[in-house]
């Protein structure tokens, strides 16, 4: 356990010198304070004003944006400690695989979920200094649904680290796996729904296999309780749950997803060679 | 002691380890030579659990290095032939290794000082940023602290000036009692005084094993 909590910990130490976390910290950082000079809390869009709108603002980007910055720096870490033979050095101590492993998911975990509620954090604070009502449910859900999105693509990342041999290949899978799940996935689900050859219903069940695609259906769903934007398909999933069932799967399956996931590549880990 | 038998280890098609059995025990320094290739680090790879060999196993003191690998490393104190581009600092570095190995770091310091290497000085440097030679020093000064058993140096002294190498095996002569001692060199003449047995690899076969 001391062993875990070291790992984690100094893995930690190490991100946060990094200059990828100093830039992934401004990005999200950066999103807020743009928000708030370009009056978004002011605007009136949809009918959802003030804070509500800022967040949502906030959660539709990092939805494109968060899984990208995980799979790219977390996608080399076991790897790229394998072939610069720091795995050779760190692991001639007695520490078992087992707590290296997850010593290293955990701070890695810290460090991309740390910057992104921070930054919530941070417009919930000051949103409140400018006198704005602050919708507890929103900021709640949302921090939820970015713990299971962080975890999910982290787990994923972990998962590509533990066999991919090189970086140029890492990198590619890690920006294949992202425009997939972004985009590919539904630009062939909507050519399948023109063709009609498929039921809608599994059509949707297909579509929200991808944690992406949840999650962006379960940030609006406070505002929309009805979901009546995403017009017929919320009828299938409020029909198959009921709304409270569907955050709560919402974000227990990204979760799943991403210690599955983070399991396999463990698995890897400890079967191969480890230099 | 450290019993290899029949060890076995390909990559791919290239066979590293072809059939190796060998036994160290206590009181022995090694020197382990041969060419470049000939599977020498491979060969204490294995020692430390790092491959899952194809045929054949290592047992130190008993135990099997891959499934029982915290209680072998805890009797075994390791320099690679690369320093790794470690990014933690030096005091983080030490921290690592003071908790997951309980080595104090007081004593790290003292033998980095009879390396003539200043470690409160370059406390807060990424270990990657010091020179070459002061990288193999710190590593040296962690292994002499952690006070084990087995030794185990993959060429450690390649960035050293002369001096430091004086210093190395000065150190190094007053630590071996009771331990094995396993050094890959390609230089003989330096290691001479410090060994007792000698041990030739090459295509990864074990070609010459003799007792000075
Ligand atoms: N991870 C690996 N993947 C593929 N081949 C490898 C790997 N590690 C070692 N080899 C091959 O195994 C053989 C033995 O390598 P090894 O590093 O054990 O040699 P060595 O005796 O330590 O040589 P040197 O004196 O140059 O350090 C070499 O032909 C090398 O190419
Ligand atoms: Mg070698």
């Amino acid at each position: 356990m001391k062993n875990l909590i070291l790992i984690a910990y100094l893995d930690l130490k190490e991100s946060i010198r990094a200059k990828w976390f100093v830039v992934y910290s401004l990005v999200f950082g950066g999103l807020i304070a743009l928000f708030f000079i370009a009056g978004v809390t002011e605007s009136q869009v949809m009918g959802f004003s003030g804070l509500s709108r800022l967040l949502l603002m906030y959660i539709q980007i990092t939805i494109v944006i968060l899984p990208i910055f995980i799979l790219i720096t977390t996608v080399r870490s076991i790897s790229g400690d394998r072939d610069n033979h720091i795995l050779e050095y760190m692991l001639s101590f007695p520490i078992s695989l087992k707590q290296y492993y997850w010593g290293k998911v955990i701070g890695r975990f810290i460090t991309v979920y740390i910057p992104v509620v921070f930054a919530m954090i941070i417009a919930i604070v000051y949103g409140a200094f400018k006198g704005a009502i602050i919708p507890w449910s929103i900021f709640f859900l949302y921090t939820g649904l970015l713990f299971a999105l962080s975890s999910a693509f982290l787990g994923i990342a972990f998962f590509v680290s533990s066999f991919v041999k090189s970086s140029e290949v890492a990198l590619g899978i890690a920006f294949f796996i992202w425009i997939f799940l972004l985009a590919f996935i539904d630009i062939a689900l909507i050519s399948l729904m023109m063709q009609q050859r498929f039921n809608e219903e599994l059509i949707i069940l297909i579509a929200m296999l991808n944690p992406m695609e949840i999650f962006r259906v379960a940030a609006i769903s406070l505002f929309d309780p009805e979901l009546t934007v995403m017009g017929p398909v919320a009828f299938y999933i409020l029909d198959s749950m009921s709304q409270s069932v569907f955050i709560l799967v919402s974000i227990g399956y990204p979760l799943t997803i991403g210690l599955v996931f983070a399991f396999l590549g463990f698995k890897i880990f400890e079967k191969k060679d480890l230099v | 002691m450290i019993k290899v038998s029949q060890l076995t280890k390909k990559f791919g098609s290239h066979l590293s380890l072809d059939n190796v059995s060998c036994e160290f025990k206590k009181n022995e320094s090694i020197a382990l030579m041969g060419a470049n290739g000939a599977g020498k680090t491979t060969l204490i790879r294995s020692i430390l659990g790092y491959y899952h060999p194809n045929y054949g196993e290592v047992l130190i003191n008993g135990l099997n290095p891959v499934k029982e690998r915290v209680k072998v490393l805890e009797s075994i104190s390791f320099v690679p032939q690369l320093p790794p581009p470690i990014k933690l600092n030096l005091d983080e570095l030490m921290q690592y290794i003071s908790i997951s190995a309980k080595v104090d770091k007081d004593l790290i310091m003292h033998y980095a000082n009879e390396m003539k290497l200043d470690v409160k000085e370059n406390l807060y440097k990424s270990f990657f940023k010091l020179s070459g030679g002061m990288k193999q020093k710190m590593l040296i000064a962690i292994s002499l602290a952690k006070n084990s058993s087995i030794i185990i140096y993959d060429e450690p002294t390649a960035n050293l000036d002369p001096k430091a190498r004086d210093d190395f095996y000065r150190l190094l002569k007053q630590n071996e009692d009771e331990k094995i001692l396993l050094f890959v060199t390609h230089r003989l003449e330096e290691v001479k005084d410090l060994v007792n047995r000698q041990i030739y690899m090459d295509l990864g076969k074990v070609v010459s094993d003799e007792r000075l």
